[in-house]
């Protein structure tokens, strides 16, 4: 589905002393399909933006359209509950929201307020069981007795069994080590492919979005900071340095590398391989070739 | 992100009324609570309000906090006022309606017991919208520290209170997490019957329960690894003290019992 | 020659009998002033090392020094003043009401009398740079200043030794780099020694010394520079290796023959920029 914001701003407890904007004037664009990647800091109005992909927030101006579902300002919404059933989203810590006695049946929790049939849930629990790394015989014990990282499968489990169009992942490898962090995202990745997802991944991680995303989206108190192409986005050292986020390992060290050679060796979304092969050819005193 | 969260009613200020001490304030409440019923004269219950009304300007606490704090009791007030007229058969009759008539005692007996009561919300709600839960608490932990000697936990009451207190806000930004997860997976929390609505409690209670269970347990930890071992041979940073000024308003507060026991008629 | 501080011989450990080791037969040693990174897989027993050392959990076999005294239930309350922790959660370990409430947590239970209390509460808040927050409510501070408060209350009551048991993992960017340089100004002004158990790449290459744990042994015990020579072995353990370690190894792989692992950027291009000279 594609996704829309029309100078979209939301003002926090409008008409009190305590109003605040969140977000402010923001528009871009997100074809239907794309991986984008959102970044910014803590208070960048970035979470306040993904509540609007779901109807959590309504915008307070403007207009965010998602596919044929429209949120206005003032505006009561429709068709809110198929509006969630086609946007999900995991939240930071998503385990933090399991409740049943078992398994099965957290998962089954969301797809059943949809209004999905029984036999179509277990179905697509016996599928979304393996693709998100877990096997079958923890599906009847209780979600409480696994491990952090097995209850956060779940939580995900939950959210996918739904079956949404639109992906929202709110930094949701926070608090898992580097293999359950690589897992999670590679198993993201996986699933926005084969289902043709929408994915909107909020992350603090450079490293992460370039290798993810096609689109990022830089946040900045509340306004949209930059946006375009993972490359030509975290190529701009300085634009990001001003708002003190950093660029990834591999640019700054090129950047460094083109200093000190005084040789332009500029960054194209070489893999590390291709970046080594380019270096090394400097380093012996040839050229690249171009 | 919840900046703007006051617990309780406290409204921040640095008046004298702030300033004092909260055992002062506490102790001052609890016998106005009996003075109040000294007054039985115009003269006395004079004193009795200007006290109040005294207390109440140099707290410089708006009057809309005061207001917003007696309209819970209000209705009391008045239905106190009309019982009174109705029942109370004394005095002249002033007023005839029917074969109803209302007598001039009733009246003043009636504005009578609805001051007393409206003067005694007045004071206790001035406590609250003046001191600090924590304050109140630590004055609760000092006034009762003769029952230690009767093995009362003392000290671990005021400190679950502050504990408690300070989690308020904690565990307000964590049910909005939750309602959000569990909104987003197609909880309905405003919608369908009371029924409907009870059942979709459940999915939000259950985790703030775990997740409640999991902090108590590991703040349980750090305290212990910050060499928490119960209140024997604790010293305290937040101190108590009785200042001249509590003095001054001890003083001040005799002088009207004084002036109520003057007044009062016998 | 260095004192011990730390002394664990054989230790093992296990929540209940029937439940599974989670520290095999662990020995090791920490020395005053020493800077250590424990690092390893979630479930691979960092934690429980930090909760032994101070008393928190005590182990079935083996047994723990802190500067020569074994951690006894006689003895935690003197270790728990030489042991400073900081958990990972930042929420749950603020015990106060106030910042300065908090800070004065750990002197309150020791009887520290008002004025040193006072005294030390402004020393230790600013050498955290947190000076200007005495009286703010805990939900009104970042994660990253929560946890620079709890390290206020840790150095206020002046430990041997300062746990950081995944102090940083919730936070942000922002944060981390916050309670890094407050770590590096702490620990330049204080005789301390730091253990940080962690998965930040750049909190194990600034210590001085990394334990390395896997299913509950201790699977190496290094130099940073030496752990990360191991990069495909530490990949194998479900850990990871820093960009400089993986760019370094495709150097290698393509003929460019380094001197030693580099551990920050400037080190690999120092290295390149000498081979550049000679070729």
């Amino acid at each position: 589905m594609d996704i829309t914001f029309n100078n979209v701003s939301y003002i926090y407890q409008e008409n009190s002393p305590f109003a605040h904007k969140a977000i402010e004037d923001l528009n871009f664009h997100i074809p239907s399909g794309s991986f984008v990647a959102v970044i910014g800091h803590t208070g960048s109005g970035k979470s306040t933006l993904i509540q609007h992909l779901n109807g959590l927030a309504m915008p307070s101006r403007g207009e965010v359209t998602i596919g044929d579902f429209h949120l206005k300002a003032k505006e009561k919404p429709k068709n809110m509950r198929e509006l969630r059933s086609k946007v999900g989203v995991v939240f930071q810590y998503p385990e933090h929201q399991l409740f049943e006695e078992t398994v099965v049946k957290d998962i089954a929790f969301g797809p059943e307020n949809f209004g999905v049939e029984k036999a179509v849930i277990e179905e697509r629990i016996r599928d979304i069981i393996p693709a998100v790394g877990l096997s079958e015989d923890i599906l009847e014990r209780s979600p409480f007795d696994l491990s952090g990282g097995q209850m956060r499968r779940v939580a995900i489990a939950g959210v996918m069994a739904v079956q949404p169009e639109v992906l929202v992942l709110d930094e949701p490898t926070a608090g898992l080590d580097p293999r359950g962090q690589k897992e999670i995202l590679q198993m993201f990745y996986e699933l926005h492919k084969r289902q043709g997802l929408t994915t909107i991944l909020v992350t603090h991680s450079m490293e992460d979005a370039l290798k993810y995303a096609d689109h990022v989206l830089i946040m900045n108190k509340g306004k949209k900071y930059m946006e375009g192409n993972p490359v030509e986005v975290f190529t701009q050292k300085d634009a990001l340095h001003k708002v003190q986020l950093d660029v990834p390992e591999s640019v700054a060290f090129l950047s460094k590398f083109e200093k000190r050679f005084k040789y332009s060796l500029p960054f194209k979304g070489q893999t590390v391989d291709e970046m080594a092969e380019d270096i090394r050819r400097v380093v012996q005193g040839g050229r690249i070739d171009e | 992100m919840n900046n703007t969260l006051i617990i309780g009613q406290y409204v921040p200020g640095n008046s004298l009324v702030h300033k004092l001490d909260p055992r002062t304030k506490i102790t001052l409440i609890f016998f106005f609570v009996f003075i109040v019923f000294l007054a039985n004269n115009v003269v006395s219950y004079s004193i009795l309000a200007l006290f109040a009304l005294a207390s109440m300007v140099t707290s410089r606490v708006p009057i809309r906090f005061i207001m917003k704090g007696l309209t819970p009791v209000w209705f009391l007030i008045v239905f106190t006022f009309i019982l009174h007229i109705i029942v109370t058969k004394e005095g002249t009759v002033w007023l005839e309606i029917y074969s109803f008539q209302i007598y001039s005692g009733g009246v003043f007996q009636g504005i009578a017991i609805s001051l007393r009561f409206f003067l005694l919300i007045l004071i206790t709600s001035l406590l609250t919208l003046t001191t600090t839960p924590i304050e109140i608490t630590d004055a609760i932990e000092d006034m009762l520290h003769p029952l230690k000697k009767v093995k009362f936990p003392v000290h671990e009451l005021a400190l679950m209170m502050s504990i408690s207190l300070r989690f308020i806000p904690t565990l307000m930004q964590e049910t909005e997490k939750i309602s959000k997860a569990q909104a987003s997976r197609g909880v309905d929390f405003r919608t369908g019957s009371i029924k409907d609505r009870a059942k979709a409690v459940v999915p939000l209670l259950i985790p703030l329960f775990v997740s409640a269970f999991k902090r108590a347990e590991e703040l349980a930890m750090a305290m212990e690894a910050r060499g928490y071992k119960g209140g024997e041979g604790r010293t305290k940073l937040r101190e108590l003290k009785i200042n001249a000024r509590d003095i001054a308003v001890y003083l001040l507060f005799i002088a009207v019992i004084a002036g109520l026991l003057l007044t009062r008629g016998y | 020659m260095r004192e011990k501080l730390i002394e664990f011989r054989n230790v093992s450990f296990r929540y209940r009998e029937e439940h599974p080791w989670v520290l095999k037969n662990c020995s090791f040693e920490i020395y005053e002033d020493e800077s250590i990174a424990i690092i390893g897989h979630n479930g691979s027993g960092k934690s429980t090392i930090a909760k032994l050392i101070n008393g928190l959990l005590f182990p079935q076999e083996g047994e723990i020094l802190i500067a020569g005294k074994p951690v006894t239930e006689e003895t935690i309350w003197d270790i728990r003043k030489d042991v400073g922790m900081v958990f990972q959660n930042p929420d749950n370990q603020f015990v106060g009401t106030t910042v300065q409430d908090d800070v004065a947590f750990g002197m309150e239970n020791r009887g520290i009398p008002r004025e040193e209390m006072i005294a030390r509460i402004e020393e230790s808040l600013t050498a955290v740079g947190m000076q200007d927050y005495h009286l703010t409510e805990p939900h009104r501070l970042s994660g990253g200043q929560k946890q620079r408060v709890a390290i206020a209350g840790v150095l206020a009551v002046s430990p041997k030794v300062l746990i950081l048991d995944e102090a940083t993992a919730m936070l942000d960017p922002k944060g981390r780099t916050e309670i890094m340089n407050t770590l590096n100004q702490v620990q330049e002004k204080n005789n301390l020694s730091l253990i940080t158990i962690t998965h930040d790449l750049h909190e194990v290459v600034q210590s001085d010394r990394v334990i390395v744990m896997n299913h509950g042994e201790i699977w190496d015990e290094a130099t940073p520079r030496e752990i990360f020579a191991k990069k495909h072995a530490l990949r194998e353990i479900g850990l990871d290796v820093p960009f400089v370690a993986i760019l370094a190894d495709e150097l290698q792989v393509k003929g460019l023959a380094l001197t030693k692992e580099p551990l920050n950027h400037e080190e690999l291009l120092e290295e390149l920029w000498t081979l550049h000279s000679t070729t």
